[in-house]
């Protein structure tokens, strides 16, 4: 048998059929669904007379326009009210379980589906959000999909997919103090561009990832899609394991045993070929920092920013405008530069490690006077261990204000936006113009530099106040 | 939703010369509260077309006059981001039937094919000469040809083929969907789920 990478074999033992010179049809274990991008795929189903196939593998919940304060009154803006209504409606008339605001499992998709033990090894996930790639830090086969998908995986529980490339990324050696999942992902996506992953599926291994917990691989695995590839995972081992152990819709007892003979053997084989190998030094990762409007432009956060004088002609524009968008100037440094808005959380920060690094770094210290901050967990769970551990003393101590759940000023359709020319130090995923309210301006960083820049009101280096 | 046939397309072409357009420059997330895929078209590059007082902008393209056409030509890694489908149904609502680059982002490429918007992937070379031909003459029509994977210029005459999936090409020349397909081997669906 030829040696194959796991996300070849995941995709195999999926395969309802292959098209000929077409796509391979795919199985789908696992289907994820939100108030933004399943309602008109429900419409087309209806037009079409159907009613879903197979209704207890999708599961919902409302997180991406959801208000993050006073979730218990009528949703005040009435067009998300509209949708989060129609998505209670669809669910309810097809018998799919919705975890809808004011439900003890409500939260981001992505951080409910693994907290729940939804989320398996070697499963096929979908989700209509391009982040449902953070699912592959179980080794399940988990990437974004668009409506029409979603309207297929309704009718059918399949979908079309081509054979992506494979890529896989080692991360080897020890983590420097100070730094986390959020900057060896960020630190990949500045070497290889917004779009060096297009086309390509990713496993990631290595000792260093190896070393980090299942918070932090699932940051490093939601940030694929920001460097164009669809989804990316890592092979399950006892970290895995012991995360999903007794968790709600986990296997129990005999099941558990079962699941886990078939979990042990998701690795990729010994001399698998991958169509791209990278490597990378996880001595060469410092706390980073992105500084223009997509994640590729990201870099360590002690550098100076690039005055552009060693790019292509034709790659200019596109980046003098986008330092123009941010207001700053070609070649100069990030450090020290004031800012306004911090915000934490998201699919890719807003786990319990996230508001646990974040709370014991402004510990015993207060906010800057002037830097609005919101603190966002990611699930309703995540916001009651938070207040258990004791994190919602420390921060409201130091001065910040706990909201409750939802994807908020990520992608700001709800109320929680970024003016314009404001500059946000963000534990989110994208700095596209505009992405946290029109004009605003996006730093993307790892929670402890988020931290640091709540603390002082500038861009910081962790490390100093470590 | 079963899509238009694709036929042949002539136009003029509207020219983007922009790296990296994301979807959230496509259509802004504040503009995903509708519950049905039409109207999206109105706040196509929502940010980019108009001011914050809703007044277009006069330098944009879609505001100019002078360009105009079903074809959308745009600079590289064309869709990255975010995975909603409402982009792709903003560019068709607004009229464009083709979106022409060098790169094109993996969901939004799978997205417009499922609503009969047709990505066109050509050359680095092939990109910015065109980009330089509809700049200089607004008027220069482009030709694309689905059945023969063609584009080209044709006052110029420059040309080159374009690769498409054998399967979609013919989904998008017969107006089929995937998910008629889907159904139609449903049987199959079940039979593997029990061996599974």
């Amino acid at each position: 048998m030829t040696a194959k990478p796991l996300s070849d074999k995941n995709r195999e033992n999926h395969d309802v059929e292959q098209i000929d010179q077409g796509p391979s049809v795919l199985y789908i274990d696992r289907h994820l669904i939100h108030e933004v991008t399943s309602p008109v795929a429900f419409s087309g189903l209806e037009r079409r007379g159907l009613s879903v196939f197979r209704p207890k593998q999708t599961v919902a919940t409302a997180d991406h326009n959801v208000p993050t304060t006073d979730q218990h009154l009528p949703i005040r803006d009435m067009l998300s009210r509209s949708q989060v209504d129609k998505l209670t409606e669809n669910c309810g008339r097809h018998g799919i379980t919705l975890y809808g605001l004011n439900h003890p499992f409500q939260g981001i998709v992505h951080v409910i589906g693994p907290e729940l033990g939804l989320t398996q090894p070697g499963m096929t996930i979908v989700c209509g959000d391009s982040h449902t790639a953070t699912h592959g830090a179980f080794g399940s086969v988990a990437f974004g999909i668009g409506t029409s998908e979603i309207e297929m995986v309704l009718a059918s529980q399949c979908i079309m997919q081509p054979k992506p490339k494979k890529m896989r990324i080692t991360v080897d050696g020890k983590l420097k103090n100070g730094v986390t999942a959020k900057d060896i992902i960020l630190y990949i996506i500045s070497k290889i561009s917004a779009s060096g992953g297009t086309g390509y599926f990713i496993e990631y291994a290595g000792s260093a990832i190896r070393s980090l917990s299942m918070e932090g691989r699932m940051t490093i695995c939601n940030m694929s899609i920001e460097c164009g590839s669809r989804g990316g995972l890592i092979a399950p081992d006892e970290v895995t394991f012991s995360y999903l152990k007794g968790r709600d819709f986990a296997p129990k007892g005999r099941d558990w045993d079962h699941a886990m003979d078939h979990w042990k053997s998701l690795q990729t084989d010994e001399g698998a070929t991958f169509d791209l190998e990278l490597g990378y030094d996880a001595a060469d990762i410092e706390p980073m920092i992105t500084y223009g409007t997509n994640p590729g432009m990201g870099m360590r956060i002690s550098a100076q920013i690039p005055d552009g004088s060693s790019l292509a002609e034709n790659e200019k524009p596109s980046f003098y405008k986008s330092l123009q968008y941010m207001g700053i100037e070609p070649g100069t440094p990030m450090l020290g530069r004031r800012i306004d808005y911090v915000f934490i959380g998201s699919c890719t920060n807003g786990r319990i490690e996230d508001l646990r690094a974040f709370a014991g770094f402004v510990k015993g210290k207060k906010k800057e006077e002037n830097v609005v901050a919101w603190i966002v967990p990611g699930s309703r769970q995540v916001e009651k261990q938070a207040r258990e551990e004791g994190l919602v003393n420390i921060l409201e101590e130091a001065g910040f204000a706990f909201r409750q759940p939802g994807c908020s000023a990520c992608l700001a359709m709800n109320d929680d936006k970024v003016p314009e020319g404001k500059y946000a130090v963000s534990t989110s995923n994208r700095n596209f113009e505009g992405r946290q309210g029109p004009g605003a301006r996006t730093f993307l960083t790892s929670p402890l530099t988020a931290a640091a820049a709540a603390l002082t009101g500038k861009i910081t280096d962790p490390r100093d106040l470590l | 939703m079963p899509v238009e046939k694709f036929s042949t397309i002539v136009s003029t072409c509207v020219p983007l010369p922009i790296e990296n357009v994301d979807t959230d420059q496509i259509i802004p997330a504040r503009f995903l509260k509708a519950t049905s895929r039409q109207g999206f078209g109105e706040n196509l590059f929502r940010d980019w077309r108009y001011d914050k007082n809703d007044q277009p902008k006069s330098d944009f393209v879609l505001n100019i006059k002078t360009w105009k056409g079903t074809i959308l030509v745009a600079g590289k890694n064309f869709g990255s981001g975010s995975s909603r489908e409402h982009a792709a149904w903003a560019i068709y609502d607004h009229g464009f039937r083709v979106v022409v680059s060098s790169f094109f982002a993996d969901i939004f490429k799978n997205n417009a094919l499922n609503n009969g918007l047709l990505p066109v992937q050509v050359s680095e070379g092939f990109l910015s000469f065109l980009l330089k031909e509809i700049h200089t003459k607004p008027s220069s029509a482009v030709k694309v040809d689905l059945e023969k994977q063609t584009i080209t210029i044709l006052a110029t005459g420059n040309t080159e083929s374009f690769d498409i999936n054998p399967y979609k090409k013919a989904c998008l020349l017969n107006g089929y969907d995937d998910i008629d397909y889907l159904l139609s081997i449903k049987d199959k669906i079940e039979k593997f789920e029990l061996q599974k």
